[in-house]
């Protein structure tokens, strides 16, 4: 360690001396964990993680169609797996996961468009897409439960 | 000394700091913008099948209408999908050889997925009933 003071901000120096003070000590811009969470950035966030996990979703309609197109003995050990415990929560998962990346991605196609980047605007609709998203979700699945008697098959 | 008879605009057409100008992003919201109905068509289908036996839910992709809508639903979901997790991949892997390497792995995971989804897709639309 030299002398000089770990302090943020401008550190005086006489005139024409060539900066030595080591690159590490300097204040660095605050990254995200330094931020309070805003419902903008956690909607930001939620809308990157419902994406991948759409995405691994996609994977269960490939296999879901590629059961109903191989036969019957298939499709029942898809439809099993579907009902079992870890496969509701998993279908519910995917079900709000669709509903708050369809809802957040209309707010994106709307921001594309130049409409609600007004702050205030953006924080309702953000809480709106929550909201939205867990009433739909729970909506679809409740309805979902209904058809036919439910998944027991 | 500019030899080109090109214009500074006509050599950036198109192109920029990734060399593919704003096609992915406009591919991003055009394969968004079809699946806000798609997806809800998707889900609604779904429903209406859930606990439903093989033979019904392949009735209803023998149907054209639900194969093609169907087909269409996941052409647009795997590009959106791979366009995306491009994305992801890009801001959080900074090592040239890796963030490559996941590119390549997962465009190859994304359209491996649709074809499986595809190939279904196909024997239950144009196969012969079981």
């Amino acid at each position: 360690m030299d002398e000089a003071p770990h302090l943020p901000g401008p550190v005086s120096r006489p005139a024409g001396q060539i900066q030595t003070r080591p690159l590490q000590t300097r204040p660095l811009s605050p990254h995200l964990q330094i931020y309070g969470w805003t419902v903008t950035m956690a909607a930001s966030i939620t809308h990157r993680l419902t994406g991948v996990a759409l995405a691994a979703g996609m994977v269960l309609v490939a296999w879901w169609l590629f059961a109903a197109a191989s036969g019957a003995d298939t499709y029942l050990v898809f439809v099993r797996v579907a009902s079992h415990p870890v496969g509701l929560v998993v279908l519910f998962g995917l079900l709000w996961s669709l509903a708050f990346h369809l809802l957040n991605g209309i707010r994106h196609l709307a921001w594309d468009l130049g409409y609600g980047f007004k702050l205030s605007t953006a924080r309702l609709t953000g809480a709106l897409v929550y909201l939205f998203s867990v009433l739909i979700a729970a909506g679809a699945f409740v309805l979902g439960l209904m058809v036919r008697g439910g998944f027991g098959v | 000394m500019n030899r080109s008879f090109r214009t500074p605009l006509g050599r950036v057409d198109g192109l920029g700091a990734a060399k593919s100008g704003t096609g992915h992003f406009w591919r991003q919201r055009l394969t968004a913008l079809a699946l806000v109905p798609l997806s809800v068509w998707f889900v609604a289908s779904a429903l209406a099948y859930v606990g439903a036996e093989q033979g019904a839910v392949a009735a209803f992709f023998a149907q054209p209408l639900n194969a093609i809508l169907m087909f269409l639903f996941v052409l647009a979901a795997v590009y959106h999908m791979s366009l995306g997790l491009q994305i992801i991949i890009e801001d959080y892997f900074h090592q040239e050889g890796l963030k490559l390497g996941l590119i390549i792995l997962m465009r190859f995971g994304c359209w491996g997925t649709g074809a499986v989804a595809s190939y279904a897709l196909l024997k239950l639309a144009l196969g012969t009933p079981a």
